[in-house]
């Protein structure tokens, strides 16, 4: 009696941030558990998880930055388009234009910032509803990455392509192969920027005045206003942020698939916005945790491993099943603010 | 007490709302006029199986312009109870679209005959769709979730539905009255879906008239805790909504389906989305929600739609087209914010005073 | 503060009016809804721009500009609102320096520790790391006090601090206004509580309708002097309404219109009992905040009813919503007009049609015509100024904004009518005319019930009070009972 005392006042004085980050990760420790059991061999293979960061490193990215948007209470969909767009723009620039890889580094960038500032500018100085300021971010992103270049293609330049094919070993992990090798486990170069990411935006939530204005904001915009914060310019460096931060994801992207097409990231921006839900963002604002949302990353990606390894392969299921998880995470969501009104 | 005789002032005009999109229209006319006349072009030809047949942009412009009408009728009132949009109307226009191949060719996506009458298929349709829009529904009234994020959920999962009705097949309805719909009936050389187009106006004219509708979707959506207090339900008038935005999806499904007698899950209906908001957006309608004037918001579709048919015809590839249409969202939601509008008053009235001291100085 | 002036869209919000703090002083700021207290703190605060004046401070040359909360709390004025300004999804120690801290990365084990220490010297029952949400409000609204207190302020400003409070938090507030008021901090105390008021404050300055009534040292005023300043002259206008009152106009049924049993809400009103009958007037008095509109909601089926019989002459009703209570003869014109009752948007016309036409029916819509004739009607006898029935309501003034409302629901006609402070914000003019309306509506049958935070008015149309405390009903006063003094010490109670 007294242990199942404790463990009730412990859930209910947590804070709702540290509450949904528990579920995320239980969630997705179960999840893989049940792939490593249920699933067998390939899920046992480090080689995988590594595959499971090289497929979404840019998603994580994008993810990173959806969230502190949602955090801020805002929302942000055209990180997808976005990508598509530096994806498009730097593969020409590096193949058409014979631009050096640093200068693809850099009009990813750009167009990931002119993006931020004029988006921000308008959600936050001009008070429009960031949904309809990002849809047509979104839409223009897409047209302009046909109007860039209209077809598809992969990018020769070797320089690129050596790059894009380097592979970051992990000491110490591994598998044994068919011929009793022993192979280590890698992963790809953007893996690593994600990672970075990650941790600066961890470290900037949690230990910056800016980051934390990000969650009074959300919280209450009109306590955040009466306790002296900005919360104009709190909202525009959000959205500043995240869109700098999809072209940094688009880059990343781009490296990991090596060419220009209107169709890649597509539905990237649900992804993104279903990660950060799955991994305790709430759409209200105010609550949300960069490790629950590279969690939420994960938990995606592995459901969708097991549903396409349960045999269910068709493209068409990942729409479902994203689908269903975003309406659980939804409702779980519902229920813990719910337990706030008591 | 006497009522105030509405001077008619120049001004009057531009506060009505319908000035928006008949202003817009007439841009993209004169704009047409200026670059290549031929727009204006209608011509009398006839198509593959020898019917008579009208020819022309502005025919392209009732022709596709009526199907956005329709879905502007539902988002509409969606927008005005909810203050949100839906975005999933796509998705279920795939979803639609794909039950009545569904009922039309049964299992065998090949079927010579049909495996049921169209107006059967039609209203299954209808159910389905009004069932998903019962669902976007509840998750924005019961669950208070905001209507975009809410029909986020069906546009990520509509297509897969879509294709699943099918067994990821492509039926093709091979009875040639299935094209009526979408096309010609033979004889009459306007094309169907603008009467379709004409009949749900219509529907919708009587529904306003004849009901509370209008009132009751308004109050709601100005200001919720009032209209309760008042008697209203406002969980049933935002569901109602939704229900109503998806028969008109359904209709829509029909229309296009038709068009080709068949389905591609990914390509129909795409960005139809987009499109549907710019017309409420352009028939001057708050995207906030309140109130509304729906025969705007119907001419907003047309003129979207004029958008569109003039950038095709500058060979606009499709993929580019939001691009476009992007650029006039924001012109609109920008010059429609009311941060803006404040401003803009603040400088007319200062160019006015200004104005007042120069001919007193 | 000197000559101070605000202006909003129709209404003077104040004029003219002075007002003086000292070092080391606890001064009230009293005056009824209406009177101009929280524009004049917001003023001072920096939430609103003055449009006339000026405003001094001591060891500041010349004016001072404040022209955002963050001006204000630079210049060492502090407010803690009566509404929490925190954010609920933050921890305590969060809550205690944000917007504040120098610099841009945060200490975390400096915050906490800060914050437990402030906590502690205080006698304040939360954690540094809590969630502020999972404290109760009371803890919460010490927590913007300490906030406040901590930022070292020179004037501390308390808007309503103890309306949430119990009597040992509201004893712990007092210990700290004097501990601040030792230390030089000029305390700027604004309450309804007149007990309270006595118990702490130096000095008084009343307001009312804007301007400026005066200042008073507390020993130079007694309550009753108090109380006649806060309400003014114009008890004698009204006079002759005055002897109507005396005989109530309520027809002795056996069965009351509504009577009501054990009700109570998810608002935390306790349950009460209730009735009415047929033409009478009766009314719910008490503090702000004591459940006076939340027991006429739960009557009404505004909030959700948790418990209790409502009655409907003689007959029990479920009442779940307030379609249930329309249906049944009863209707309500809410407290804050603005948030609950007006569609802003739309017309006048459709505002007072809304409520009678949810009764027709959805299928039934008025015809055109009869909406302008109904609507010309209820113009012309409530004397409506609007420029025409097509005109938004929201470009109306207050006062008719109110006048619309009543006529939405006069439209529906009653058997059962609950008046939520019908007379806030409104004019003399319009006020007598509603008294008047009332007492004519109870003597053709209708029963009323009449809420306002002016006791006056309630006295001269109101032929039973109930009183309430803390959302408590802890009298019922008819007859001679019904005079001033009887209703301040029930509302006060027992041995205070």
């Amino acid at each position: 009696m007294e242990q199942k005392k404790s463990l009730k006042t412990i859930l209910k004085n947590m804070s709702d941030t540290n509450l949904l980050l528990v579920i995320t990760i239980v969630v997705f420790v179960l999840m893989y558990a049940f792939a490593m059991l249920f699933l067998g061999k390939g899920f046992l293979k480090p080689q995988t998880f590594c595959n499971i960061l090289n497929e979404n490193a840019a998603l994580i990215i994008l993810s990173c930055g959806m969230s502190l948007v949602m955090i801020t209470g805002g929302i942000d969909i055209s990180v997808g388009g976005v990508t598509a767009l530096v994806c498009m723009s730097c593969a020409v620039f590096i193949d058409y234009k014979g631009g050096s890889i640093i200068g693809s580094v850099g009009i990813a960038l750009l167009i990931g910032l002119l993006y931020g500032l004029f988006q921000g500018y308008l959600v936050a100085y001009l008070e429009i509803q960031p949904f309809i300021v990002s849809l047509a971010g979104m839409f223009f992103a897409r047209g302009m990455t046909t109007i860039v270049n209209t077809e598809p293609f992969n990018v020769a330049n070797e320089a690129f392509v050596a790059l894009k094919d380097t592979r970051v070993s992990i000491p110490g992990v591994g598998s044994v192969n068919k011929n009793g090798d022993f192979i280590n486990a890698y992963v790809e170069i953007g893996v690593v920027v994600a990672l970075i990411i990650v941790i600066l935006m961890f470290v900037f939530l949690r230990w910056t005045q800016i980051g934390r204005n990000f969650y009074a904001v959300g919280g209450n915009k009109q306590s955040a206003l009466m306790l002296g914060i900005n919360v104009k310019r709190t909202k525009f460096i959000a959205h500043l942020i995240c869109s700098v931060l999809a072209g940094i994801g688009g880059y990343v992207y781009f490296l990991h698939v090596g060419s220009g097409s209107a169709s890649h990231a597509s539905g990237a921006e649900m992804n993104a916005i279903a990660s950060s839900i799955i991994g305790g963002t709430m759409l209200t604002g105010g609550v949300g945790n960069i490790i629950g949302t590279f969690f939420g990353v994960l938990s995606l990606s592995t459901i969708k491993n097991i549903v396409a390894s349960a045999g269910f392969d068709q493209a068409w299921w990942t729409g479902i099943t994203v689908a269903v998880m975003l309406c659980i995470f939804l409702v779980i969501q519902s229920v813990v603010l719910a337990r706030k009104s008591k | 007490m006497e009522r105030v005789k509405q001077r008619f002032v120049i001004s009057n005009i531009f506060r009505n709302q319908l000035f928006i999109p008949i202003a817009a229209l007439l841009i993209i006319f004169i704009f047409n006029l200026i670059a290549d006349p031929t727009f204006f072009k209608i011509t009398l030809g006839y198509n593959n199986a020898g019917n008579p047949l009208l020819n022309g942009y502005l025919i392209t412009i009732l022709d596709y312009g009526s199907e956005l009408a329709i879905l502007a009728i539902g988002m509409t009132l969606v927008t005005a109870a909810s203050g949100g949009q839906d975005i999933s109307v796509g998705a279920a226009i795939a979803i639609a679209g794909s039950v009545i191949l569904r009922v039309l060719c049964g299992s065998n996506s090949r079927s010579e005959e049909l495996q049921a009458p169209i107006i059967v298929a039609f209203l299954i349709a209808c159910v389905v769709a009004a069932l998903f829009g019962a669902f976007n529904g509840v998750l924005v009234a019961v669950f208070k979730i905001q209507p975009m994020v809410a029909t986020l959920i069906l546009y990520t999962a509509g297509r897969s539905i879509a294709a699943w009705i099918n067994n990821n097949e492509l039926p093709i309805v091979n009875d040639v009255r299935f094209t009526y719909f979408g096309g010609l009936i033979p004889g009459i050389p306007i094309p169907v879906p603008f009467f379709i187009a004409a009949i749900c106006v219509a529907i919708i004219f009587l529904i306003l008239k004849f009901t509370t509708l209008g009132l009751y979707t308004q109050a709601v959506g100005i200001n919720e805790r009032a209209a309760k207090l008042n008697g209203l339900n406002p969980v049933v008038i935002k569901i109602l909504t939704f229900v109503i935005l998806g028969l008109c999806v359904a209709v829509c499904g029909l229309i296009k389906t038709s068009r080709l007698s068949t389905i591609n899950y990914s390509v129909i209906a795409k960005d139809i989305e987009m499109d549907a908001i710019l017309a409420v957006a352009l028939g001057g309608n708050a995207l906030g929600g309140g109130k509304f004037n729906m025969w705007a918001s119907i001419l907003g579709a047309y003129v979207i739609q004029a958008l569109t048919t003039t950038l095709y015809k500058f060979n606009v590839k499709s993929n580019a087209l939001p691009a476009y249409k992007a650029v006039v969202v924001i012109i609109l939601v920008v010059a429609s914010a009311p941060i803006v509008r404040e401003k803009a008053q603040e400088i007319v009235k200062k160019i006015k005073s200004g104005k007042m001291e120069k001919e007193v100085a | 503060m000197k000559g101070i002036d605000k202006v909003f869209p129709g209404v003077r919000a104040l004029q003219n009016v002075d007002f003086r703090l000292c070092e080391g002083e606890i001064h009230a700021l009293m005056g009824e809804n209406g009177a101009g207290k929280s524009t004049l703190i917001k003023v001072l605060t920096g939430v609103y721009v003055k449009d006339g004046g000026q405003i001094f401070l001591k060891d500041h040359e010349g004016e001072v500009h404040i022209k955002s909360p963050q001006d204000a709390q630079n210049l060492g004025i502090s407010t803690v609102y009566q509404e929490i300004t925190l954010c609920p999804n933050l921890s305590v120690a969060e809550n205690m320096f944000i917007g504040r801290t120098k610099g841009a990365t945060l200490n975390w084990s400096q915050m906490n520790k800060a914050t437990s220490e402030i906590l502690q010297s205080l006698d304040i029952p939360a954690t540094a790391t809590m969630q502020l949400s999972n404290c109760s409000i009371a803890v919460q609204q010490m927590i913007a006090i300490a906030r406040a207190v901590d930022m070292e302020c020179k004037v501390l400003i308390l808007d309503e601090p103890t309306s949430s409070l119990d009597d040992n938090e509201v004893a712990k507030l007092f210990k700290l206004m004097r501990d601040l008021k030792a230390k030089g901090v000029g305390i700027i105390f604004v309450t309804h509580f007149l007990d309270q008021v006595y118990e702490v404050c130096d000095k008084i300055t009343v307001l009312r309708d804007g301007q400026l009534v005066g200042e008073y040292e507390i020993e130079n005023l007694p309550r009753l002097e108090l109380v006649s300043k806060m309400l003014g002259k114009e008890m004698d206008d009204l006079s002759e309404i005055k002897e109507n009152s005396g005989e109530s106009t309520a027809v002795k049924d056996e069965v009351p219109v509504v009577e009501v049993e054990g009700l109570h809400s998810n608002t935390g009103i306790k349950p009460f009992d209730f009735y009415i009958n047929k033409g009478e007037v009766n009314g719910f008095t008490g503090l702000l905040g004591s459940g006076r509109s939340e027991c006429v909601r739960a009557i009404f089926g505004a909030d959700r009813v948790v418990g209790g019989t409502v009655k409907v002459n003689g007959k029990e009703v479920k009442i779940k919503a307030p379609i249930d209570a329309m249906k049944n003869g009863i209707g309500y014109l809410p407290e804050d007009r603005k948030v609950d009752g007006i569609i802003g948007d739309l017309s006048v016309r459709e505002n007072i049609l809304l409520a009678a036409q949810v009764l027709k029916g959805f299928f039934k819509p008025y015809k055109r015509s009869e909406q302008y004739k109904l609507a010309q009607e209820y113009i012309r006898m409530l004397s409506i100024k609007t420029a025409s029935e097509d005109t938004p309501i929201r470009s109306l003034s207050g006062g008719n904004q109110q006048k619309v409302i009543l006529a939405r629901w006069l439209l529906t006609h009653p058997e059962y009518l609950i008046l939520d402070e019908p007379t806030r914000g409104i004019d003399i003019g319009t006020k007598v005319d509603i008294q008047k309306l009332v007492l004519k509506l109870a003597s053709e049958g209708m029963s009323v019930t009449f809420i306002s935070s002016e006791t006056d008015e309630m006295l001269r149309t109101c032929s039973r009070l109930i009183v309430m405390r803390d959302l408590n009903k802890v009298g019922e006063l008819s007859g001679d009972d019904l005079n001033q003094t009887k209703i301040m010490s029930t509302i006060a109670g027992g041995d205070k």
